[in-house]
């Protein structure tokens, strides 16, 4: 019998309290799907990486797993980590941004929303930049803006391909215009590693919206989305307000992008990274010497 | 372009200034009827009335300069092309099925030669706002706008670019047809352009919108001019919960002129005649062609290479964080 038949005759029999159910998964040993809501052992989820493994529903996840699940083991080089946000408008809104960046890096460990950092996958050297939502909705901000402009900085010189990890609710109003402007400051940055010939790949992964979406999401030379993910520019609530009428179900989905020309591939996360591998690798520099010779190969045969 | 004697529409901090005004207008009719000298004192009550506005105007608060910035007789791009250019075509389209009325550009000569001027278009009344979708550009318009740039550059054409809009069009086709993509897309390429870019923010400067057209080597601002990274009522609504905190919202984005410059992005403030823009347009139109010119004698004495080289590093410095 399956874990929900299991339960399902606990609670007919009366004798499950929903109490303890709670307790079993805020202790961690148990997760439910936020989408079809069965209850899984949560060591499982982490192996699927956190995709459901009954419906495919894909839950968050954050910077630290990403880069477990993507960058070979002990290849991870972070970068730019002394960079921590500052508050230059001395914003105030109902609380004091700076109190609200000390408490948010209090209980998410991070500093700001973005790790950037170089590694391998499967062999391959790439630049990676993972945004995390936990942090303020995963905002761009100076220090957002100012990573990830480093790190496109390195990968061209370095001549390696960017891959960055986007999940957004937009610019960081707290930092006023200089949120918005980081999305000019690293579009510049990608403009000069594509004059390069680089390789870019961002990752859109549920929610990506906002400046984010209006930036760098955007460039992408292949624009990989997760499946179900919200992407878009303006919020959904924004424009059922200034349009007065109900929205498709499936408005600003990656499907809907897909459909509408603006997403390459939908990559469910536990096939990302291979099929990433397998791209990058498809567009290595070719040495002239190399297809030389494979040019002459099939000529010879061809006689 | 509004030059008439129609009053141009008041704002409710022009109140005192108005009612003095309208006192002295009293005394002069009163002292033309009865034939007495007041000259003296309609000297002083003028003198009055003139510290009086510059009090005010000196003084606006961020919510203030967004009335003024969003003025309906405030002069709008085409109003300010036709005024500064010797002559001016006006082209059309994003050859991908649009032509989009929110945004206009074209060919002018300015002060002798040939450049590319493209800007956000309000709309002068309610019929034409709504025929130019309140200056709310949609994809369609932002891939005119760098169809034109690109036009530029091949011919080795300045470009310049006038920002006023509250903000991208949200709606589902605009969504449809990547909003977003065609936002980023102007973002990078206006990096690669060889040609002097100049950007000016006359009204209202509404976020990615805005900067969907605002890659430049200079950007200008006019004085009472707004540059947001949302509306206050937005961020109001967002981060005090409470749209009615607008104005303390204006004030914490630090979204005016003096604000840009403090905070390293703007290259110059263009002062308006006394009372905004609205109020004097030829004025301020004149104030608009002096700053372009003298910007672009200096950047047109630079090679592409060094001027893109700046606008990168222009970009490049914009951010504030600790170590």
């Amino acid at each position: 019998m399956s874990l929900f038949d299991w339960f399902e005759n606990r609670r007919k029999s009366g004798s499950l309290s929903w109490e303890r159910q709670e307790r079993d998964i805020s202790d961690g040993l148990w997760s439910k799907c936020s989408a079809c809501e069965i209850l899984v052992y949560t060591k499982e989820l982490r192996a699927n990486q956190m995709v459901c493994q009954e419906c495919g529903h894909h839950e968050q996840v954050y910077s630290d797993e990403r880069i477990l699940q993507l960058i070979d083991a002990k290849t991870w080089i972070p970068l730019d980590e002394e960079l921590y946000p500052s508050d230059p408008l001395q914003f105030y809104d109902r609380k004091a941004y700076s109190d609200r960046l000390a408490e948010t890096q209090k209980k998410t460990g991070l500093v700001d929303a973005v790790q950037t950092g170089l590694g391998q996958i499967e062999g391959l050297p790439v630049a990676l930049g993972v945004m995390d939502f936990r942090f303020m909705g995963g905002s761009m901000g100076s220090v957002v803006g100012e990573k990830l402009t480093r790190l496109i900085e390195r990968a061209t010189s370095k001549q390696y391909p960017v891959i960055i990890v986007c999940t957004s609710g937009g610019a960081r109003m707290q930092e006023g215009m200089l949120s918005l402007m980081q999305m000019a400051k690293i579009s510049g940055a990608l403009e000069y590693h594509r004059a390069a010939g680089l390789l870019y790949i961002p990752i859109l992964t549920h929610p990506t919206t906002g400046g984010v979406t209006a930036s760098f999401a955007m460039l992408g030379d292949i624009i990989i989305a997760e499946p179900k993910a919200t992407i878009g520019f303006a919020g959904r609530r924004v424009i059922e307000q200034t349009l007065r009428e109900k929205l498709p179900n499936d408005f600003q989905t990656a499907e809907d992008l897909l459909h509408h020309g603006f997403v390459d591939i939908i990559i469910p996360r536990t096939e990302l990274k291979k099929n990433l591998a397998q791209l990058i690798s498809l567009h290595q520099p070719v040495s002239t010497t190399h297809s030389m010779v494979q040019w002459e190969a099939m000529a010879l045969s061809s006689t | 372009m509004v030059t008439t004697e129609r009053k141009p529409l008041l704002l409710d901090f022009e109140k005192p200034l108005v009612d003095l005004e309208f006192r002295i207008d009293k005394i002069r009719e009163l002292a033309k009827e009865n034939g007495v000298d007041i000259g003296e004192q309609i000297c002083q009550l003028e003198t009055q009335a003139m510290q009086l506005r510059q009090g005010i105007f000196s003084n606006l608060s961020p919510s203030q300069k967004l009335q003024i910035a969003r003025h309906p007789r405030r002069p709008s791009t085409l109003d300010y092309i036709k005024a500064i250019s010797d002559t001016w075509i006006e082209l059309h389209g994003d050859r991908g099925g649009s032509d989009d009325p929110a945004l206009v550009g074209g060919i002018a000569k300015l002060a002798g030669r040939p450049v590319v001027m493209l800007g956000h278009q309000k709309g002068r009344d309610t019929k034409d706002n709504v025929a130019r979708n309140f200056g709310m550009a949609a994809p369609g318009g932002y891939r005119k706008a760098m169809r034109l740039m690109e036009h530029a550059n091949r011919f080795g054409m300045p470009i310049l670019t006038f920002i006023d809009t509250p903000g991208a069009w949200a709606g589902v086709q605009a969504e449809h047809q990547g909003q977003g993509e065609a936002i980023a897309y102007n973002l990078r390429e206006m990096f690669r352009l060889d040609v002097p870019i100049i950007c000016t923010v006359i009204g209202e400067g509404g976020s990615g919108g805005a900067l969907g057209i605002g890659v430049g080597d200079r950007l200008l601002m006019f004085e009472h001019a707004v540059y947001t990274v949302a509306t206050p009522e937005a961020c109001a609504a967002i981060l005090w919960k409470d749209v009615s905190k607008a104005p303390q919202a204006a004030i914490a984005l630090k979204i005016t002129a003096q604000d840009l410059k403090s905070l390293g992005i703007l290259n110059q403030i263009l002062l308006e005649p006394p009372s905004g823009a609205h109020c004097d347009p030829l004025e301020a139109a004149k104030i608009l062609k002096q700053g372009l010119l003298q910007n672009l004698e200096e950047l047109t004495q630079m090679t592409s290479q060094q001027r893109r080289q700046i606008r990168y590093q222009k970009f490049r410095q914009i951010g504030v964080w600790n170590v």
